[in-house]
């Protein structure tokens, strides 16, 4: 919260080595574009930027990631308030169904939509099934930050006249304005980066493009310019919310991150209130679901469906994406310390390259690791520990934020109070910061287990021969239309993922701000 | 204290996996075959199972669809670990013919297929045949309305009616096909007319066929199997979507699925000996019956209900024609639809 305040001056060189060791992996799949785009035939180059559908592509693209990014925050910012803020009944539940679109693939969701209704199609279509999967993005971090900041600046804005959306703005929006920021950036980046849903939409948009271009013409020095299009809109996105949170550092510096909480009585804005909170999960989850089992019911032949084989894919995709959580932490660990801690140019770099995977589709992440790993590690080609990397590279920028912030909130007197004590500063950041911050280090590692789960076109690159995940499974059995047996893999999926999802939730945190509503 | 539980349960999952690992055969092993497969596991499965009764040869089979796994393969080069690639379609295999990663598949195999559907020069060779038809809706319109040939799809009453995947492969070969039997000026006409009649775009044949069984769209451009996969899946009485299948026309051409020996697999028996079983008796039934499509093999009838594979063959094509797919593609990307 109070960022700037707990700046420390010195830049620990060690720190600075591990994060620029860590960002040197997870930009692999940017150089390999790079470099790619850099050898290719410059004719072949200049021909995919005079196609007349480029600036359709490119147009599509920005307005979608915009209008999910606003949507997402319009809906998860008043989400949040209720779940941290107001006096409700059930509080766990209400956060339980807040998280609970995070266990939902886009493809899956939109699946789902489109068997219920044929005529969907196109921008509103992508804009719906898009925006409500990413409400939790920014509802999740940004009820934290509630649930840690106080009312104290409010109040006094309400003693001094001001009306309660006035001293809302004024008292806590600054507190939570780096959270909304952070979750603003995953749910942008998600959304230029995802295939599944778009695609099922028929939305043409640069993911569409570039799993075209690797489709039918095999072209893949294509595929790679139109990718490197991609990173570039990326690379805009996360500098623009540097940026943007740059200037929101420096104007809370005084803002108390300790103090009074005042829960509000919601009277008779309970009805909307109630009403927002199943909307979201409803649109995300419920309505896609309800018709998958529909579908399942209404199929003539249910081929024979092995539980075995459900039993090993679940395994799988627990273990795989479990091992991939493991990597991105470590990989977010160092970037995530030194953002919280340090500022300047060279913090803000590695910070933005941290980021740039997450706006890059699966195909190109899951090819240039395959790349990769036989020019360096030809021995581990095609083993789970490729893929749990593969996952750690992906996912690894969802991971930044939330330790970056849980960092941030640890006081930088306790770290020196240890360090006055003659601890080390390794040891003083595993007994004091590590400790403090592991709700939100655990938080970056369920939320990169969740998107891990549902990973589907890197898994089908990366993965060892013969290993299939629920993911893969229910790609077999939708690729040739068997959406009856598909139906208790998407089940399974949902549930498996509804796990770290459920975990996020904090319903904990629940409970306890219920037990304070009624003290 | 939870949290910190939970990040040890994390790592030792994480271990798991690292000892996961350890148990999957590595690539290229000497005892097994390692075959790409760019079709579902349903579907293939079962047929590799009775490859591996019969020889005692292990598969390790790695199911994608066919453009990843091409995309696959192409990034590994020549350190794939495939010993053999089982394509959906002819133009995947082409590619990787052209960048120099496959063997000759040996003359008395190649042999056995007729040409016009296998490889003129022995990269590939066809294992299945794959008829384009125009699917079209039955609530809309009858047999007789359906044009029988594509060249008609570009008049106005078609506006807006017409579904297609214009990045699939086997739609790209059809405008190859277009582009070979009528000539570029024709071809260059008929995609300028689609695109001017907007077309509903898809991702894959599956979605245009979608369009078609909801009324969203009259008439699809596709590959005939889909359809009997979906009625095998809904019931054919509950299929709103028909078939009209065009013999001679361009939009009727029959593609091939097909197989390759990868270049590190050149001598290597087991590599012949699966090849060798897809087009065998055996296998060509179990493709007849299981996913629908044509034998290739001489003396195997088509499944039940399509027309003879005689009566679609295409007399002025060359399947090895379609490998000029580049020129198709920057026709359809000229006009904007790719």
């Amino acid at each position: 919260m109070t960022a700037a305040a707990t700046t420390t001056p010195r830049r620990p060189w060690g720190l600075v080595a591990a994060s620029l060791a860590a960002v040197a992996l997870a930009a692999i799949p940017v150089v390999h574009l790079i470099v790619r785009v850099a050898s290719a035939d410059p004719a072949e180059l200049t021909a995919v930027f005079e196609r007349p559908r480029i600036p359709l592509l490119v147009g599509n693209s920005v307005l979608l990631a915009a209008s999910v990014t606003a949507t997402a925050v319009a809906l998860g910012v008043p989400s949040a308030f209720l779940l941290a803020r107001a006096r409700l009944r059930w509080r766990g539940m209400w956060a339980v169904l807040a998280a609970l679109p995070l266990a939902m693939p886009s493809y899956l969701a939109a699946y789902g939509w489109l068997a219920w209704q044929p005529s969907m199609r196109g921008f509103w279509a992508a804009w719906l099934v898009l925006s409500f999967v990413s409400v939790p993005y920014v509802t999740l971090p940004v009820a934290a930050a509630l649930r840690i900041g106080s009312t104290g600046l409010d109040d006094v804005a309400r003693t001094l006249g001001r009306g309660p959306l006035g001293s809302f703005m004024l008292g806590t929006w600054p507190q939570i304005r780096p959270a909304v920021l952070a979750g603003a950036l995953l749910v942008c980046l998600y959304t230029l980066s995802d295939f599944g849903g778009v695609a099922l939409f028929r939305f043409p948009v640069l993911t569409t493009a570039i799993q075209q271009a690797y489709s039918a013409s095999f072209s893949r020095d294509e595929a790679a310019v139109l990718a490197v299009i991609l990173v570039s809109l990326a690379l805009l996105v996360v500098v623009g919310e540097q940026f943007a949170r740059g200037r929101a550092a420096r104007r809370i510096q005084a803002a108390p991150s300790v103090g009074r909480r005042r829960m509000t009585r919601l009277g008779p804005w309970t009805v909307p209130a109630v009403g927002l909170l199943v909307l979201v999960p409803a649109v995300a989850v419920v309505v896609p679901v309800a018709v998958l089992l529909g579908r399942v019911l209404t199929a003539e032949t249910l081929q024979a469906f092995e539980f075995a084989e459900l039993g090993t894919a679940l395994a799988n995709t627990v273990l795989l994406s479990a091992g991939g959580a493991v990597v991105a932490v470590l990989l977010a660990l160092p970037i995530g310390i030194l953002a919280a801690r340090h500022r300047g140019r060279l913090v803000r770099g590695i910070e933005s390259a941290g980021y740039l995977a997450l706006g890059l589709p699966g195909i190109v992440v899951g090819l240039s690791l395959v790349f990769f790993s036989l020019s360096v590690v030809p021995a581990l080609y095609q083993t789970a520990l490729v893929l749990a990397f593969g996952y750690g590279v992906l996912f690894m920028p969802k991971a930044i934020g939330s330790i970056r912030s849980a960092t941030g909130q640890v006081p930088v007197s306790l770290e020196d109070v240890s360090r006055t004590l003659g601890n080390s500063r390794a040891r003083t950041w595993w007994a004091v910061t590590a400790r403090l911050a592991r709700p939100g280090i655990f938080a970056a590692a369920l939320l990169a287990a969740v998107s891990a789960m549902k990973e589907l076109p890197a898994t089908l690159m990366l993965r060892p021969t013969g290993t299939d995940t629920l993911a893969t499974e229910l790609w077999q059995r939708t690729d040739i239309s068997a959406y009856g047996a598909a139906a208790p893999y998407a089940v399974a999926l949902l549930l498996v993922a509804a796990v770290p999802a459920f975990l996020l939730s904090d319903a904990r945190a629940g409970r306890e701000a219920t037990r304070e509503a009624i003290a | 204290m939870r949290a910190h539980r939970g990040l040890v349960l994390a790592g030792g999952l994480a271990a798991t996996a690292i000892a996961l690992s350890g148990c999957t055969a590595s690539p290229g092993d000497d005892d097994t075959l390692t075959v790409y497969v760019g079709r579902a596991e349903s579907l293939v499965g079962p047929l590799i199972e009775q490859f591996e009764e019969e020889t005692g040869i292990q598969v390790e089979a790695r199911y994608a669809a066919t453009p990843e796994l091409t995309a696959l393969v192409l990034e590994e080069g020549d350190r794939t670990p495939a010993e053999v690639f089982l394509s959906q379609d002819a133009g995947a295999l082409g590619a990787l013919s052209d960048a120099d990663l496959v063997t000759e598949i040996p003359a008395d195999l190649a042999d056995q297929i007729p040409a016009g559907f296998t490889s003129t020069d022995g990269s590939w060779v066809g294992v299945t045949g794959r008829a384009r038809v125009l699917a079209y809706d039955s609530e809309q319109l009858t047999e007789d309305q359906v044009p029988s040939t594509v060249d008609d799809l570009t008049a106005d009453e078609w506006g807006g009616q017409v579904a297609f995947a214009p990045g699939n492969a086997s739609f790209q070969s059809f405008i190859t096909a277009l582009r070979v039997l009528e000539g570029e000026e024709a071809a260059a006409e008929w995609v300028a007319g689609m695109a001017d009649n907007e077309p509903e775009l898809t991702e894959n044949n599956l979605a245009s066929l979608d369009l078609v069984n909801t009324g969203q769209a009259q008439i699809g451009l596709i590959n005939h199997y889909y359809w009997y996969r979906q009625a095998a899946e809904v019931g054919a009485g509950n299929m709103r979507a028909q078939l009209k299948f065009l013999p001679g026309d361009p939009g009727g051409i029959v593609n091939v699925t097909g197989a390759a020996i990868l270049k590190g697999a050149a001598d290597d028996a087991d590599a012949r000996a699966f090849v060798e079983f897809l087009i065998s008796e055996q296998a060509q039934r179990y493709f007849v019956e299981e996913t629908f499509e044509y034998p290739l093999l001489p003396g195997i009838d088509a499944p039940e209900g399509l027309p003879a594979l005689e009566s679609l063959v295409n007399p002025g094509l060359d399947l090895s024609d379609l490998h000029s797919v580049g020129e198709s593609q920057r026709l359809l990307a000229d006009n904007g639809l790719i």
